[in-house]
């Protein structure tokens, strides 16, 4: 034989059915940075080339969720919001939920959604729900701004509470809440490749977390109104914890601790990297079987 | 000459699973971890049997590559073929990291891109800048690679005019240019590509091949060309791998390969048939029972003389008495290319034929002789209604079969030797007149 074998270490890389379930393989999603960059560009620019009504629809969705909350929680139900506005209170709510909602809805289909282009071309699979998590930011900011608006409008009427000092962590919050979105997202698209239906229960799903999260009533009415042995499902769910830090940090009432940022912080942390670890796993077969 | 291996593929494995995914799925996964967790081998690796379609297996696994051990040398091209199902987009899924190989090692020298299939990721709504971007991203261009050959990248798919506008415009010509430019300019050190060719016109074919024959030439770059097309193969590649029921049958010169392909499609039987209903092709309304290749005397044959009537004969069972089931054949030649379809309602008795009640049909459609060229073809066969349109079962490149020409004189070319452009011959009549010069 004349060919000149290489030596194991001179492969640029080897291709073996054998993985470490923790190579997150960083360093590849960080070569593929510019991709992450195009993914979100391609979302930005494709959501406002469509149609007039989608970003139409990201501005009444919050508006009129909030609308219908404020009638049905506080002018039936009779929850007090304090000295805050109770739409505002409700707005606050739901802008920063749906930061988490979307990106959970948008990364947990992330299999089935980009079957084709996963089934001819290799890039670091996480680079897509990644890519979503950051381009609904945008969304979410156009969302805040909304708020911001009625914020305002409200702070000159007295009834919009007044900014905590808190509000220079919201950095955190938002990160948090998108974390544990794509987290979450990533861990049940893994699952669905496998069991398929279990897509129609994220809608369903989210819809029942929203109710157990904090969003429409602030955590102290849930330990007041009802026992212990319930209100723990809102008093200990980190996402119910977010929800209230973000609306201390605008209105400064409610219950706050920085403790409570980091340990939902950590939990966030904790869960992406569940997430990633499972989403690498399944990446790698996953079209045999989708 | 020294060669430099630069992809070593080691003994490489796939195996799928057939049928449908059921509750069963978590039985074998606990089943398959109780067995890993003991530290015993897969319960399911033993099992799995030749990748053969047209043989109904026994088990529900089957290997789509078994055992693939070939080199790649540094600089050549090097091409794989294989018929629809042996094995070749399997193979190339798992060099393009896809999917992962369920056994054995694959060692790459360089990175590999994959042209699998171009277009992909490409944004209608995106210009054809934009999709330059994207799409440059998505095969592992960085975006200053993509800066600087950006003219380049534009100029070679001739789409100067339209850079701005957004691609669902553009023709799927100009949508398949573009693709193939962007992942022309990758600069991989192994580049895969699968059927492109296929697409586009005369001009731009010939295009892509000088531009794949200066990639393994000027810039030293391995081509991986994987292709039906045993012309182009023949003009590209000088060593091809002949892949057949998941097995490598031959690694070689790529005339030798091409031969070696070409006779393991006449191996097969010109007749094929399934037992039991049960194990049949198809569905409740019309199951394949046997597909024969068949001469003017009702004997199996796969040679024929370009003069004689080949019979294609299609027995099914036809179990559908809502709608009036046809058997339907198509004719394809060794580029992939469908010549032509036909189908049994074409028979004057056929609605009378399919009364009500079921039974087992024997639909025998005769091609005249003097009417294919010479060559090698596949036939698909399916079965199915129309009105509503329903394929109960297709089965594609079922049988093959040779027509061969003896020169003797009695066909279309007569005795002329040499290459006979066209893809059919048909006998046609001339009519001939001669006037004297005055």
């Amino acid at each position: 034989m004349k060919d000149k074998v290489k030596d194991t270490d001179e492969w640029l890389f080897i291709i073996s059915p054998e993985s470490n379930l923790f190579d997150l393989k960083l360093k590849e999603i960080w070569r593929y940075r510019d991709l992450l960059v195009q993914f979100v560009v391609r979302d930005i620019v494709t959501l406002y080339k469509q149609t007039v009504l989608g970003p139409i629809w990201h501005i009444l969705q919050p508006l009129l969720t909030s609308v219908v909350f404020t009638i049905v929680f506080n002018g039936i139900a009779d929850i007090k919001t304090g000295n805050v506005n109770s739409f505002l209170f409700n707005l606050a709510g739901i802008t920063i939920w749906n930061y988490f909602a979307e990106c959970l809805k948008a990364t947990s289909d992330t299999f089935k959604k980009n079957e084709n282009i996963f089934g001819k071309v290799y890039f670091p699979r996480v680079i897509t729900p990644l890519s979503i998590t950051i381009s609904n930011l945008v969304k979410f900011f156009i969302q805040l701004c909304i708020f911001a608006g009625f914020y305002c409008f409200f702070y000159f009427q007295g009834s919009a509470g007044s900014l905590s000092i808190a509000i220079l962590t919201v950095p955190v919050v938002i990160v948090t809440m998108g974390l544990l979105g794509l987290g979450f997202g990533m861990i049940i698209s893994s699952m669905v490749t496998k069991y398929r239906d279990l897509v129609f229960l994220i809608q369903f799903g989210i819809q029942l977390l929203m109710y157990i999260s904090a969003v429409m009533y602030p955590i102290a009415i849930t330990v007041e109104r009802l026992p212990s042995y319930i209100s723990w499902v809102v008093n200990y769910n980190p996402l119910a914890r977010v929800v209230e830090s973000f609306r201390y940090m605008v209105f400064a009432e409610g219950q706050f601790s920085f403790l409570h940022i980091g340990i939902t912080f950590v939990l966030a942390v904790i869960v992406f990297f569940i997430g990633l670890v499972i989403f690498n796993k399944t990446e790698r077969n996953f079209i045999d079987t989708i | 000459m020294e060669k430099k291996v630069i992809l070593s593929i080691e003994n490489v494995s796939k195996q799928y699973r057939l049928g449908v995914m059921g509750t069963r799925t978590i039985k074998h996964d606990i089943n398959r971890w109780w067995h890993k967790i003991r530290g015993k081998e897969d319960p399911y690796l033993k099992i799995g049997e030749r990748n053969n379609r047209s043989t109904v297996g026994k088990s529900k696994y089957v290997w789509a590559l078994k055992n693939i051990d070939f080199q790649v040398y540094e600089g050549e091209v090097l091409g794989i073929i294989g018929k629809n199902g042996s094995g070749k987009s399997t193979l190339l899924k798992i060099l393009s990291k896809v999917t992962m190989p369920t056994k054995g090692l694959i060692k790459s020298g360089g990175r590999i891109a994959s042209l699998l299939e171009v277009g992909t990721g490409f944004h209608p709504e995106l210009t054809g800048k934009e999709n330059i971007f994207l799409n440059g991203a998505i095969l592992g261009m960085s975006k200053s690679e993509i800066v600087s050959k950006f003219d380049e990248i534009v100029e070679f798919a001739g789409v100067q005019r339209y850079i701005d506008t957004p691609v669902k415009r553009y023709s799927s010509g100009m949508k398949v240019r573009l693709a193939f430019a962007v992942a022309a300019h990758l600069e991989p050190e192994i580049l895969v590509v699968d059927e492109v060719l296929a697409v586009g016109d005369a001009e731009f074919q010939n295009k892509a091949i000088g531009k794949m024959k200066d990639i393994s030439g000027d810039e030293g770059r391995t081509v991986l060309f994987v292709s039906h097309d045993m012309d182009a193969i023949q003009k590209l590649t000088k060593r091809a791998v002949v892949l057949s029921d998941g097995e490598v049958l031959y690694v070689g010169e790529t005339d030798k390969a091409v031969q070696t392909y070409l006779k393991k499609g006449l191996e097969s039987e010109p007749t094929i048939s399934w037992d039991t209903f049960e194990t049949a092709p198809g569905n409740d309304f019309g199951r394949l029972k046997n597909v024969t290749l068949q001469n003017a005397d009702n004997k199996a044959c796969k040679r024929f003389n370009v003069t004689e009537p080949i019979q294609i004969s299609v027995r099914y069972w036809d179990l559908n008495t809502e709608y009036t089931n046809t058997a339907m054949i198509r004719i394809i030649n060794e580029r992939g290319q469908c010549l032509f379809a036909s189908n049994e309602f074409s028979a004057p008795n056929w609605s009378e034929v399919h009364s009500d009640h079921k039974g087992i049909v024997t639909a025998v459609c005769t091609i005249p002789g003097n009417y294919m060229a010479e060559g090698q073809f596949t036939v698909s066969v399916g079965v199915g209604n129309y009105n509503p349109n329903m394929t109960h079962v297709l089965e594609e490149n079922l049988l093959a079969f040779e027509v061969y020409d003896n020169t003797m004189g009695e066909g279309v070319r007569g005795k002329a030797s040499g290459s006979w452009p066209g893809m059919v011959r048909p006998m046609l009549a001339w009519h001939v007149e001669k006037t004297a010069l005055d």
